[in-house]
């Protein structure tokens, strides 16, 4: 019974057939509400409303001819994709809305989880270098470098300002911390310049405008995909769009109160939350212009680092005050 | 680490085909090489067999974006050599066309400068905008692209009252929206981020390397050939040069805005002083022998035409300069020592026409680099042979 559980845990919910669904659905979201705000209508065509479009896409993607250069490292280069999503996924189930039990810390919570959920999401930045790196096209080489040169400059800003929350609830542990706001609601508030500091770094991490750089059609073809077609771009698109989804949810457990209320009222929680998230990168994205490489390390230091710095200052003062 | 990228002949930032050969180091560009010639047409060799008439036609598709101003730069020139002064409403008629026409370039290019910065919003509701403009151009001419309203000696649509009206209610929509397009563009922090300092070209540099156009007005070089030889209406009809002094991508931004705006004065103008009296007058079917330059100012920068005439109805020669070929050679300079992120941004800032300014065909072996000059005959000769010895073509191993 347990290695059925355990299955049905892994495949379907909150595994990869629910982050699945749902991962398309949050695409079709942020698609609309970015086509919306360009005065476009968006995907209408595929199911009701569209919303089966990410999924048309995602299986069109799988049958299309899958080419891997001469001159790659073909097994690197195959490879990449499987490990990516699945890095992902694992970290989509450290998510506190499938284990909100908080007496009970079992596989998928436990104290720490916070850093894992955060490491996790780091690999796949280093996974898309290596993959630029193992095709050997002259635009992925340079997306791959840009790759790593933003990363450089969002994930500190994006661990201080995740962490912050977290001294202030004084746990590792995503379901405490959770608790904890969900108690002291009004600390939250507290939070609000590391949740923009987050939200700006997560939109940095997932490549999307203004920091599409990896991928800038116009100025590198495809970036760090230019050599990826068929299936293994189909991958790592999934990819992405888990990511967006485990970055919201975890945005929105630190920062937005976490998902009270047991599994069904958690769940709509989860939901709500998540999209207010990704409703708040839409906007960032159809709001903006992508901006230059060096400009982005140096924002990120000048502005965002000092910023997320403040923010874990206000955190221990205002811990002082409190105990 | 020194290494060489390839912008085209196909890429995404590119419409048409052509070759920029960047060697970059890490992402500042070090050198650049510029290669034509992968998009020939041979529109000048095509005008020397068509009457003077049909070449209306022909020198229309050089262009699918300044279709008008190419037109008009050859039916200027001609009616000159053929002396014919068409009536003041065809005229006005023509350079209204004229004037949408620049409206309907400048939006686009302004969603096409967004694009390549990156910013989709903007360049869709340009776009959006773009829809209005091209629906006045089709209700005047009945056709969205080549309008075919030139004629020798005049225009081949009158417009009525009604038409007017509407006319007049596009452009005070459009102004609206443009002003409104106009502070997004100066004042957006990440695309002005994007734009400003990028691709300089000084004031010298522009007059040295004969930039035309916004290019040239851009970098402070208030050179515009409706003001400085104002042809037919232009003279009676109150506009200013746009000009910025910022010499970057920016400036040909803000001087591109501030074109549109000058243009639906000129619209307005133009629209409510319009002459009564006829729209054209009768052409000859032959041209006296002589040669003609005409100029003409292209949503793009100055275009020339040079026409002569033998007496018969065929021209003897037709020379095309296209704006987007005066600007190579500032092009070169502006991309130099820039990032590889802004050679999207610094090339489609010249707004080029890649086909419009295509006049030879190099022959370049892919293995070596060499390159040849071959008479047709001899090109046919060998395509002819290597078609006899290929192998069935599903057999056939294509070399990259």
């Amino acid at each position: 019974m347990a290695v059925v559980r355990t299955l049905l845990y892994l495949v379907v919910y909150p595994g990869l057939l629910f982050l699945f669904v749902y991962s398309t659905f949050c695409e079709w979201f942020d698609r609309k509400v970015y086509a919306r705000l360009q005065n476009r209508m968006g995907p209408t065509h595929t199911g009701r409303f569209g919303l089966l479009q990410p999924i048309a896409d995602f299986f069109k993607l799988m049958a299309k001819e899958d080419i891997v250069p001469e001159a790659a490292d073909k097994r690197l280069f195959s490879i990449l994709p499987v490990v990516g999503l699945a890095v992902v996924a694992t970290a989509g189930l450290l998510l506190p809305v499938w284990n909100f039990d908080l007496a009970n810390p079992g596989l998928t919570s436990f104290s720490g989880d916070i850093i894992v959920v955060l490491y996790l999401l780091s690999l796949p930045t280093l996974i898309l270098f290596l993959a630029a790196w193992a095709s050997t096209n002259p635009f992925a080489t340079i997306g791959g470098a840009r790759v790593l040169t933003m990363f450089f400059g969002y994930e500190v800003p994006l661990f201080l300002a995740v962490l912050s929350p977290a001294i202030l609830a004084d746990s590792w542990r995503l379901a405490e911390i959770a608790a904890f706001y969900q108690a002291k609601p009004l600390l939250l508030l507290t939070n609000l310049l590391g949740f923009i500091v987050a939200v700006i770094a997560v939109q940095a991490k997932l490549e999307r405008t203004p920091f599409d750089i990896p991928h800038a059609e116009t100025e590198i073809v495809g970036g760090t995909f230019t050599e990826y077609s068929g299936k293994k771009l189909a991958l790592f698109r999934l990819t992405f769009d888990i990511e967006l989804v485990v970055s919201s949810g975890l945005l929105a457990a630190v920062f937005l109160g976490g998902f009270p209320g047991g599994a069904v009222v958690g769940f709509l929680h989860f939901v709500v939350k998540t999209l207010f998230v990704i409703f708040l990168l839409s906007l960032l994205r159809a709001l903006t212009s992508r901006i230059r490489i060096d400009q982005v390390v140096s924002f990120a230091w000048k502005y965002l680092a000092p910023l997320a710095v403040l923010q874990l200052l206000v955190t221990i003062l205002l811990k002082g005050l409190l105990s | 680490m020194s290494f060489q990228i390839p912008i085209g002949p196909q890429h995404p930032a590119l419409k048409e085909p052509i070759s920029l050969r960047m060697t970059v180091e890490g992402e500042v560009i070090t050198d650049v090489d510029m290669r034509l010639g992968y998009n020939h047409r041979g529109m000048e060799k095509l005008a020397e067999e068509k009457s003077w008439l049909q070449n209306i036609y022909v020198t229309e598709r050089i262009c699918g974006i300044c279709s008008h101003s190419h037109a008009t730069c050859y039916v200027q020139g001609v009616e000159k050599l053929m002396e014919l002064a068409p009536p003041r409403r065809g005229l006005y008629i023509r350079y209204l066309v004229a004037e949408l026409e620049r409206v309907h370039s400048h939006l686009l290019w302004l969603g096409v400068a967004g694009h390549e910065a990156g910013f989709d919003s903007f360049f869709m509701y340009t776009w959006r905008d773009r829809e209005i403009v091209m629906d006045l151009l089709e209700m005047i001419s009945g056709n969205r692209v080549h309008y075919a309203i030139n004629t020798l000696g005049g225009v081949r649509r009158d417009i009525d009252e009604g038409q007017k009206a509407k006319i007049l209610e596009g452009v005070a929509t459009l102004r609206k929206r443009s002003e409104y397009y106009f502070y997004i563009g100066a004042n957006e922090p990440s695309f002005v981020a994007r734009i400003a300092g990028v691709g300089y070209l000084s004031k010298e540099s522009a007059i040295a390397l004969c930039a035309v156009g916004p290019v040239a007005r851009a970098s402070g070089v208030a050179r515009d050939v409706r003001k400085d030889d104002p042809c037919a209406v232009y003279g009676e009809l109150d506009f200013e040069v746009a000009t910025a002094d910022t010499c970057d991508v920016l400036g040909r931004v803000v001087v591109r805005v501030k074109e549109l705006l000058e243009s639906y004065k000129l619209i307005e103008q133009m629209v409510k002083g319009l002459p009564a009296g006829d729209i054209a007058v009768k052409a000859p079917r032959k041209a006296k022998p002589g040669e003609v330059v005409s100029r003409y100012e292209a949503p793009r920068g100055e275009n020339i035409h040079y026409i002569k005439a033998n007496g018969t109805d065929k021209p003897e020669r037709l020379k095309v300069r296209a704006p987007t070929l005066a600007n190579y050679p500032a092009t070169v300079e502006m991309l130099r020592k820039g990032f590889i992120a802004d050679i999207p941004l610094i090339f489609a800032a010249i707004d080029p026409c890649i086909c419009c300014a295509e006049r030879t065909v190099t022959l370049v072996a892919a293995g070596s680099g060499e390159e040849s000059v071959v008479r047709m005959s001899d090109l046919r000769r060998q395509a002819l042979a290597r078609h006899q010895n290929a192998p069935v073509k599903r057999n056939a191993v294509w070399p990259l």
